[in-house]
């Protein structure tokens, strides 16, 4: 079968950083090729490139077997390329009704009034509907685009993108904000397109979706295709792929350290509306990691841990009396401390200095009677530094002329040093270089071995395994594994990622 | 300015080496303005040499001044007062009801009224920090609502001794002399009214940058998430600047009432917009691109050199908000067109 798209050594680069390496591939007609890679992988800037976005690529992309250049939106939909973005807000038009919604590119390129009548859009807008045999009612055609459930919104933006019925339909994580129920029926739809002809580039973190509508699997990493994979899909060569080999540490002879008390009991904890609840403790002494992709529930843990963003259900009991955070300052107070996982939403004060991000969360430490000491603050600022090995020139830097690793040494450093009795890390290691990434690592070893309960977050295995003691993983926010680190493989790790109860 | 603030607010190592024209003037443009409007003044109008101009143009820039401290304080946290002129109205009414209906004294007068404007920030804080009003749309709808209800209870009149009741009775009291005294009284060659206003900058300035909740204060309105995860308790910092705020309104309320000597309905309706302003201005002075009480006051000063001279040189009265526009206007141009401060923030963003 020919292929309708074919990429011929496909490049990108933002500034030095070269995010697509070289990428060749045919998207066949008819078959749906799932498209899978960790965070920075290069999806996006792919789909961007084959939707017209980025025009600067480097390479060729063929339309059946003809060289053209995408190089607008509009350019990729003249070939056919239609793309569906993962953020349903960024697609559905706010203050207008379902039908004008459907009707949204003829209203925008004036093919239809602005001011025209509902009854004369209404025709029209059934044929869009009818393009995905949606049946609605007039009155649902009628209400306000916010009545229409979130899967239906998503509807109606796949039928509005098959109007000029293309022959690639790329779907960026299109399941992200649907429940089962609701992904099966998008399923169908998809399924129905496929035996139509379309060829359909699918993206998802999601291992099982991608096992059951994919007829083909391509791992991505580090911006070129790894592994290229027919059904029955191998999943272990796949994620294997997909996360890489592990690091080789420096300290690959670090002992094992394991704790004795549980410090933190989870129990019946529900991190996702559709997830199983589980119990878990947290030992002082030991590094736990929680492994999980993208969505697997790794972030409302940790935030449900520190009172920021509460479970959808549980307890927790904090050494054996009951912990009910109902905010950050509840853990605080307790000594259970948090580093957000996107360290400049949730963490960086614009214009503020190390000394003054250091201190922040202790302020009662460097003040006296409320007023703030100036001088102690100064110690603090200079004592992360020394301690975390900061690049800077002085406690007065802004923390935002730091370098990414520095800034991370400044935000977990200020807890660090506090002696905490929970740490959790949440992607502490995110846009951190290898050098802070060794540091930082072995500060949390340092804090567990003195006695806390530290708990590391990543979507990075090779992270997961070079920190923790103990490896915890969680998959649609379930609780999959949980083993120390010399009891079980890598291999054992990644098959139950995939596992399904 | 000690050391640490500098320190804060210097530039980053890499700009470091082109100190250039635009960054001077972006620190010390807007002190630059407000000493050559003075020297001007003074070189070109005999009148504004005498230091009881001086002294009366800081007396009637006092009321706009304290209430701009209290919107300044609402900005610190990120958000914005709409009802500080309303609520210095209700606090002309409230005193007069008090002393002239009800016959009491200046001091349960002073102390109706601080009441009233806690309260009216407690309000503010509850539709913002617990409704989750936003706080533009929560103070424009307190605005309304205090302007409306003050006129109840006194049926829309103004409250002046001799005034008649329902029941045909004369009210009874009269603004007192010690009431009266908060506006006229002095010590040595300054009323009171400056030396308020010079009390509350200080005061107001020292809870904002020397203490801990200032500090707070300052991050939640810069980054209310990275505020909460470090455990700010940002509701009850937001309820606490609004209630600040209201206080301060009620106290630029009390020496408005004081100056006019009755409760006039209409007192305070121009010192809303006066009061965002000069908070806004003051963010702009030494570059400091927030909220600041010092600037504030300064703000406050500048306009009020700019009204005395204008107004001696002879300007009709309807310069006075142009001359108000033109100022707010190059302060928003210091901190917006010119500042680097933002731009920085984005660059560094890490990809």
């Amino acid at each position: 079968m020919t292929a309708v798209v074919e990429m011929r050594d496909i490049t990108m680069a933002f500034g030095t950083n070269q995010v697509l390496k070289g990428i060749d591939l045919d998207l066949e007609p008819g078959k749906v090729t799932a498209l899978l890679g960790a965070n920075g992988a290069g999806k996006s800037t792919l789909i961007k490139v084959l939707s017209g976005v980025h025009n600067n690529y480097g390479g060729t992309v063929l339309i059946d077997g003809a060289a053209v250049h995408l190089d607008h939106p509009t350019t990729a939909q003249s070939y056919g390329i239609e793309a569906v973005h993962q953020k349903i807000a960024d697609g559905v038009v706010p203050g207008l009704s379902v039908a004008e919604n459907f009707l949204f590119e003829d209203i925008v390129n004036n093919r239809i009034s602005r001011t025209a009548s509902m009854r004369s859009i209404l025709p029209r807008s059934k044929e869009v509907a009818s393009i995905l045999s949606l049946d609605w009612p007039d009155d649902v055609m009628r209400s306000d685009i916010f009545e229409l459930p979130i899967a239906d919104q998503q509807l109606l933006l796949l039928a509005r993108s098959l109007v000029h019925e293309p022959r690639l339909l790329i779907l960026d994580e299109p399941t992200s904000a649907l429940s089962d129920s609701e992904a099966q029926r998008l399923f169908t739809v998809i399924r129905r397109l496929r035996d139509e002809g379309v060829a359909i580039l699918y993206v998802s973190h999601r291992l099982q979706e991608i096992d059951a509508i994919g007829d083909r699997l391509i791992v991505l990493r580090d911006g070129v295709i790894r592994s290229d994979h027919p059904q029955p899909f191998d999943w272990a060569d796949a994620l294997h792929q997909m996360l890489g080999e592990a690091e080789a540490t420096s300290d690959d002879d670090r002992g094992e350290q394991r704790g004795t008390d549980d410090v933190l009991c989870l129990s019946g904890v529900q991190l996702l509306d559709e997830s199983v609840p589980f119990d878990i403790s947290f030992r002082s002494g030991e590094v736990a990691g929680v492994f999980g992709l993208l969505g697997s529930g790794g972030s409302e843990l940790a935030l449900g841990m520190f009172g920021a963003d509460p479970f959808v259900g549980g307890e927790m009991t904090l050494n054996r009396k009951p912990f009910a955070p109902k905010a950050p300052a509840d853990a605080i107070a307790q000594d259970v401390y948090m580093v957000p996982e996107d360290r400049v939403a949730g963490t960086i004060i614009k214009n503020w200095s190390i000394a003054h991000t250091s201190t922040f969360p202790f302020l009662r430490d460097v003040s006296r009677f409320a007023v703030m000491n100036w001088r102690a603050e100064d110690k603090v600022g200079s004592s992360v530094i020394d301690e975390f090995d900061v690049v800077a020139q002085s406690p007065h830097d802004p923390v935002i002329s730091l370098s990414g690793g520095n800034q991370q040494k400044v935000v977990v450093g200020r807890w660090l040093r506090m002696n905490p009795t929970v740490m959790i890390l949440n992607e502490p290691f995110q846009g951190v270089d290898v050098g802070a990434r060794r540091d930082l690592a072995n500060k949390a070893r340092e804090v567990a071995a003195a006695g806390s309960a530290v708990i590391v977050m990543s979507t990075d295995l090779g992270e997961i395994m070079q920190v923790s003691d103990r490896v915890i993983v969680l998959a649609d926010g379930d609780l999959r594994h949980d083993a120390y680190l010399s009891e079980t493989s890598r291999e054992e790790i990644l098959s139950k990622l995939t596992e399904v109860e | 300015m000690s050391k640490n603030e500098q320190a804060t607010d210097a530039q980053l190592p890499e700009a470091k080496h082109h100190i250039d024209f635009r960054n001077l003037v972006v620190r010390y443009g807007f002190i630059a303005v407000t000493v050559f409007f003075f020297v001007f003044f003074y070189a070109t109008i005999p009148a504004f040499r005498l230091s009881t101009t001086m002294l009366s143009m800081l007396k009637f820039t006092s009321v706009v001044a304290i209430a701009g401290l209290g919107v300044t304080i609402t900005m610190v946290v990120g958000g914005l007062d709409l009802s500080v002129g309303s609520i210095a109205g209700m606090s002309v009414t409230v005193a007069a009801m008090t002393m002239v209906i009800y016959g009491q004294q200046g001091s349960v007068a002073i102390v109706a009224v601080l009441i009233a404007g806690a309260l009216i920030g407690a309000f503010n804080a509850f539709l913002i920090v617990i409704l989750k009003i936003p706080d533009l749309l929560a103070t424009l709808a307190t605005m309304f609502l205090v302007q409306g209800l003050k006129l109840i209870p006194v049926e829309g009149q103004s409250v002046s001794s001799g005034l008649i009741l329902r029941d045909g009775s004369v009210a009874p009291g009269k603004f007192t002399e010690g009431f009266l005294q908060i506006n006229r009284g002095t010590i040595g060659a300054v009323s009171y009214p400056v030396i308020i206003f010079a009390v509350l900058t200080l005061a107001t300035w020292f809870f904002l940058s020397r203490t801990k909740w200032g500090r707070i204060m300052y991050a939640i309105g810069s980054n209310p998430e990275a505020a909460r995860l470090a455990g700010a308790r940002v509701g009850r910092y937001k309820a606490l600047a609004y209630m600040i705020s209201g206080v301060f309104a009620a106290i630029a309320g009390l020496i408005l009432s004081s100056r006019i000597g009755q409760g006039d309905i209409s007192a305070g309706s121009s010192l809303l917009l006066d009061a965002v302003a000069v908070a806004l201005v003051g963010t702009s002075v030494l570059g400091a691109n927030k909220p600041n009480a010092l600037g504030t006051a300064l703000g406050a000063i500048l306009i009020g050199i700019l009204l005395t001279g204008t107004t001696m040189m002879n300007f009709p009265f309807y310069w006075q908000d142009v001359v108000k526009g033109l100022v707010l206007l190059v302060a928003l141009i210091l901190s917006y067109t010119l500042s680097d401060k933002k731009q920085r923030h984005v660059e560094a963003v890490p990809t």
